[in-house]
């Protein structure tokens, strides 16, 4: 019978990607649940020194698949490579993260192994042996709550920022292990003909812990300024509603809502967004939601923990000073 | 080329949503349908694909009857047919089974490209498109914001921004893209452009003539059961922050967000 969990990590340059961390500590809370193991699928090239670390976060056993043509990750070569180590292995659970890549390739992984796959959950738990999952579906306006049924194994995908992270524990170690596969050219179908680095630093939407999103009511590009000086003191980044980006004021990448981003950070700050439906898609599973509108019958503010009816341009100004007197 | 682009017909996104009485499904009665908003895009690649270099474009869904508008309105963009997968056996099957259906679908017809959506705004699932290119056996890519075909017609490069950076891939045709925004500017159905589509063929498939076994389809086939679906999670109702000027409305935010909510 199928055992244990998997976790597969994602890195990029050789430094795990935060997600790794949530679903590592993730997986070793089902696999406690479970009474059973937790293993990290680690894939890349040169990756192998840096796995060990992930046994602090809760991994029993680190599978190491080292290749070049697994960097960067293409969804070919990770599936080819995973499914292997799957059908070898037989594990009961396969958790990867929810991101652009993750879940590309779980839902590769679900068709290439007849298993069925639940996409961008937000919560996990164990009954009866099996895994349960809970996911936002109509873009939040409703969620539902899932088990398996013929499936092995059970795939999941975790939404980022959103499972906590273990506290790392230095005194806990996992056993490393060479894994055994073969990834034939044929298996890659894509190949990477150049990776387009964004060498402004900017921490991508998804992974951010404070956003501060702005809208049309910015009223062009340069005032976006405002919110780049309080995102970066915060220690967050910039976001922006689908009104600021079709205006041509912020790039594509920065969109939250059912056509952009999915964003689940500690902090977020709306200033001059209504909060159509189709926005409140995208940011409502956030922590702490502030609005800043001066209209105050504007939607945004019955999502709202905290609502300031004013002119963006006099209160976010003035939140800056505030937040550099706390900080 | 020879294109496909497969559309799935969705509740309008301004739509509320109900749970029914059985706390497993939608209330259905006052939802007004659309064309996945991600599949517009894959109707206008396609369409301009085939301005540049001739060809035709088809398109394909499945589900109930209904699903019949959505495929209009795709043939009134300027697609050239349409294939609808019709069978009372299909009613609740999972993503696996559409992908399937829709895969032995696309297998009786030409192709070099095939477009789908990165994800249904429904059930914001976003399995299907990489399932059929798993089961044709050809390469996807995901995410796609800029797509260019090679002049000899037998590859395609494309661009797939993941988070902090973009990768340029390529693979040989036949492949399968599915669609974000920022690839293009959808265009609007024109009124010739709605009466045209009325008279373009317009095909309805069951399982039986793809040649599919009911028995795989449907809720008993499922991999993944509802348990419930349950309403979003309340959020405790909201304060609005006090203060007579700007400045002390941000000084008791700063110190709502610090002390309170300890979230700075
Ligand atoms: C299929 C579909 C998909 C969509 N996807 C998305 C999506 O992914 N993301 C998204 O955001 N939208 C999306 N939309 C669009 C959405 O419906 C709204 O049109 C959009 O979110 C509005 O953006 P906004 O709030 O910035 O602009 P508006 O609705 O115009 O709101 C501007 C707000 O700014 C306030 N304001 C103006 N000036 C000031 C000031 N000086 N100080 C304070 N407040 C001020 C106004 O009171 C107003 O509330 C989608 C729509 C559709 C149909
Ligand atoms: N029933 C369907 N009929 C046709 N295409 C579909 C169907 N379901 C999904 N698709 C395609 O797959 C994409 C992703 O859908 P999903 O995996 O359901 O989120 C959609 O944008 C469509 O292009």
């Amino acid at each position: 019978m199928s055992q244990g969990v998997w976790t597969i990590a994602e890195q990029r340059d050789g430094a795990f990607r935060k997600i790794t961390y949530e679903i590592v500590s993730e997986g070793r809370r089902l696999a406690d649940a479970l009474g059973q193991e937790l293993t990290v699928v680690v894939l890349g090239s040169n990756i192998k020194e840096k796995a060990a670390e992930l046994g602090h976060y809760g991994a029993d056993k680190i599978m190491v698949a080292e290749d070049p043509r697994l960097d960067p990750c293409t969804t070919d070569a990770y599936t080819a490579v995973i499914s292997g180590l799957v059908k070898e292995g037989d594990p009961s659970i396969l958790l990867l993260g929810a991101s652009v890549d993750g879940k590309d390739i779980a839902a590769r992984l679900s068709a290439c192994l007849d298993a069925g796959m639940a996409q961008d959950c937000t919560e996990f738990s164990i009954e009866d042996g099996k895994l349960v999952v809970i996911r936002p579906i109509y873009a939040g306006k409703a969620y539902a709550k899932l088990t398996f049924a013929n499936s092995s194994p059970q795939i999941a995908t975790a939404r980022p920022n959103v499972m906590s992270i273990n506290e790392p524990d230095t005194s806990r170690s996992a056993e490393i292990i060479d894994a055994s596969f073969t990834l034939d050219d044929s298996m890659i179908k894509t190949k990477v003909v150049e990776v387009i680095k964004d060498e402004s630093g900017k921490i991508d939407l998804t992974e951010a812990d404070k956003i501060v999103s702005g809208g049309r009511g910015m009223k062009g590009p340069d005032e976006f300024g405002i919110l780049e000086e309080l995102a970066s003191l915060l220690g967050g980044t910039v976001g922006a509603s689908r009104a600021a980006v079709d205006a041509g004021w912020r790039p594509q990448t920065d969109q939250v809502g059912q056509t952009g981003k999915v964003v689940s950070p500690t902090l977020y700050i709306a200033c001059g967004i209504s909060g159509a439906i189709q926005h409140l898609a995208g940011m409502s599973t956030s922590k702490v939601i502030v609005a800043i509108n001066k209209d105050p019958e504007a939607p945004i503010f019955q999502k709202a923990d905290y609502g300031v009816v004013g002119d963006l341009f006099d209160v976010v100004p003035a939140l800056t000073e505030e937040v550099k007197k706390i900080l | 080329m020879k294109i496909i682009v497969c559309i799935k017909q969705v509740p309008d996104t301004e739509t509320q949503i109900k749970i029914a009485s059985d706390g497993k499904s939608i209330e259905t009665g006052d939802i007004k349908w659309i064309m996945n908003p991600y599949d517009e895009f894959g109707v206008e690649e396609a369409l301009r694909l085939k301005e540049k270099f001739g060809g035709e474009v088809t398109v394909i869904g499945l589900g109930p009857k209904r699903v019949t508008d959505a495929l209009r309105t795709a043939l009134a963009m300027g697609a050239d047919k349409a294939v609808l997968i019709t069978d009372d056996a299909l009613e609740d099957t999972d993503s696996l089974g559409v992908a399937k259906a829709l895969a032995a679908a696309i297998k009786e017809l030409e192709y070099d490209l095939i477009f789908t959506g990165q994800r249904g705004v429904d059930d914001d699932l976003g399995i299907v498109g990489t399932a059929i290119a798993e089961f044709l056996d050809i390469p996807n890519i995901s995410l796609v914001t800029k797509l260019t075909v090679s002049d000899d017609q037998a590859s395609v490069q494309a661009e797939r921004p993941v988070e902090g950076q973009t990768l340029v891939l390529e693979a040989q045709l036949p492949a399968l893209i599915t669609t974000q925004k920022g690839l293009n500017e959808p265009r609007y159905a024109s009124l010739p452009g709605i009466m045209k589509a009325k008279k373009k063929p317009l095909e309805e498939k069951s399982l039986a003539d793809l040649g599919l076994d009911p028995a795989n389809f449907g809720a008993e086939a499922r991999k993944t059961q509802i348990i419930e679906l349950l309403p979003p999670p309340e959020r405790e109702a909201g304060k609005i922050v006090e203060g007579e000027t700007p400045q002390e409305k941000a000084a008791n935010l700063a110190k709502l967000l610090h002390e309170e909510a300890k979230v700075i």
